[in-house]
């Protein structure tokens, strides 16, 4: 009996308009990117970047606790525990070295759409999005500000992009905000549609349902808090930085406080 | 005492917003708001300047500070930014420095 090839397989997943494609000899691996980026995926899509995916036995890949995110001669290197992963920029193509689980290829994920869009005035952001009457609204603050709760108490006429990552794009006119699959507490990936940014809403949860206007400051000072962005390449830096401001000058940004219950949504949109 | 000379990093990003320089370090991703007489200092680190000639010239000038109480604070304002990597300082000129 002669030896049994792996066939590798491979799909692509278009998360905000930038399809990366993922080859994997591993047919459990598959399945699992199937189920987890379900309406994501794009197979007819012509990927900007693509990503061999080895698998190998769960347990310690790396002596990496944290995080860790690195570039030297043109190879960013990205490292956790549990996976490692490296890939060139200016080829488009890498790899990464995981178990057959979601979470490494998801952080990979979020880590290279957020250099990509760094490059094009984008941004991704720790932030809820939904779409209301063709216009999306972002709801920005640090954990526990109600990013979550806002996703929760959406009315039905309320598409929900996301509870937890929130991706903008730079468009002609404004800034497009598109759905990802990357879900927080809701544990509920969003849809895979995409609307103009009408407004960017810093949360806070008070006693009485308010908008109010911010500075300049405060609105930069917000947005960049809510900011994923882990480079520490100068160049990079000041992309995200001017990203933030032009964000600011061009969308209305305005603190949001409410009382978490449904009536918050009369306010928005 | 040397004069000291002050130089904008190249490792931050910064704009002006609404009368305050923002600035943005790349090394820690920190943010730092300045005031109108600290964004006055920064924008004329230019690295060749003397500090007291630019407290003279920007402070004194724009501000009405007394030139003697102005140095002194500037001077502990620029080490205080330089900790942070988003300001040089040096007791020579420092060439080449701004974006």
């Amino acid at each position: 009996m002669g030896e049994v090839a792996l066939e590798s397989t491979e799909t692509t997943i278009e998360i905000g308009g930038m399809p990366i494609l993922i080859r994997t000899d591993n047919p459990e691996f598959f399945e699992v990117l199937i189920h987890r980026y379900g309406g994501f995926v794009n197979a007819a899509a012509k990927p900007v970047f693509e990503f061999d995916v080895e698998i190998v036995p769960p347990g310690k890949i790396t002596d990496e606790e944290e995080l860790g995110l690195s570039f030297a001669g043109g190879r960013w290197v990205l490292e956790r525990s549990d996976f490692h992963a490296e890939w060139n920029a200016a080829s488009g193509t890498g790899m990464i070295r995981q178990a057959a689980n979601p979470y490494a290829i998801d952080s990979a994920m979020r880590i290279v759409h957020s250099l990509l869009l760094a490059r094009q005035g984008g941004l991704l952001l720790h932030a809820a999005s939904a779409v209301r009457n063709g216009r999306a609204f972002l709801f920005a603050g640090v954990s526990g500000a109600g990013k979550t709760t806002m996703a929760r108490l959406a009315p039905p006429n309320v598409t929900l992009l996301t509870d937890e990552i929130s991706y903008l794009r730079k468009a002609a006119k404004g800034y497009t905000a598109f759905g990802t699959p990357f879900a927080g507490e809701l544990a509920k990936p969003g849809e895979n549609i995409s609307a103009p940014l009408a407004a960017v809403y810093l949360l806070a949860k008070g006693e009485e349902n308010t908008i109010e206007p911010v500075s300049e400051t405060h609105a930069v000072r917000g947005v960049l808090e809510s900011v994923l962005f882990f480079a520490k390449d100068p160049e990079l830096v000041g992309h995200v930085f001017e990203s933030a401001c032009e964000l600011v000058r061009q969308v209305p940004v305005l603190r949001l406080t409410f009382v978490p219950d449904a009536r918050v949504w009369e306010m928005v949109g | 005492m040397s004069p000291l000379y002050i130089a904008r990093s190249k490792s931050v990003a910064a704009r002006m917003l609404g009368g305050e320089m923002m600035i943005m370090s790349a090394r820690d991703s920190t943010l730092f708001d300045l005031n109108d007489t600290a964004s006055a200092i920064w924008q004329a680190a230019d690295g060749a300047t003397p500090l007291h000639e630019i407290v003279k010239r920007v402070l004194c000038a724009e501000f009405d500070v007394a030139p003697e109480a102005a140095l002194q604070d500037t001077e502990e304002f620029v080490k205080e930014l330089s900790t942070h990597g988003i300001l040089l300082v040096s007791e020579e000129p420092i060439p080449q420095v701004t974006k």
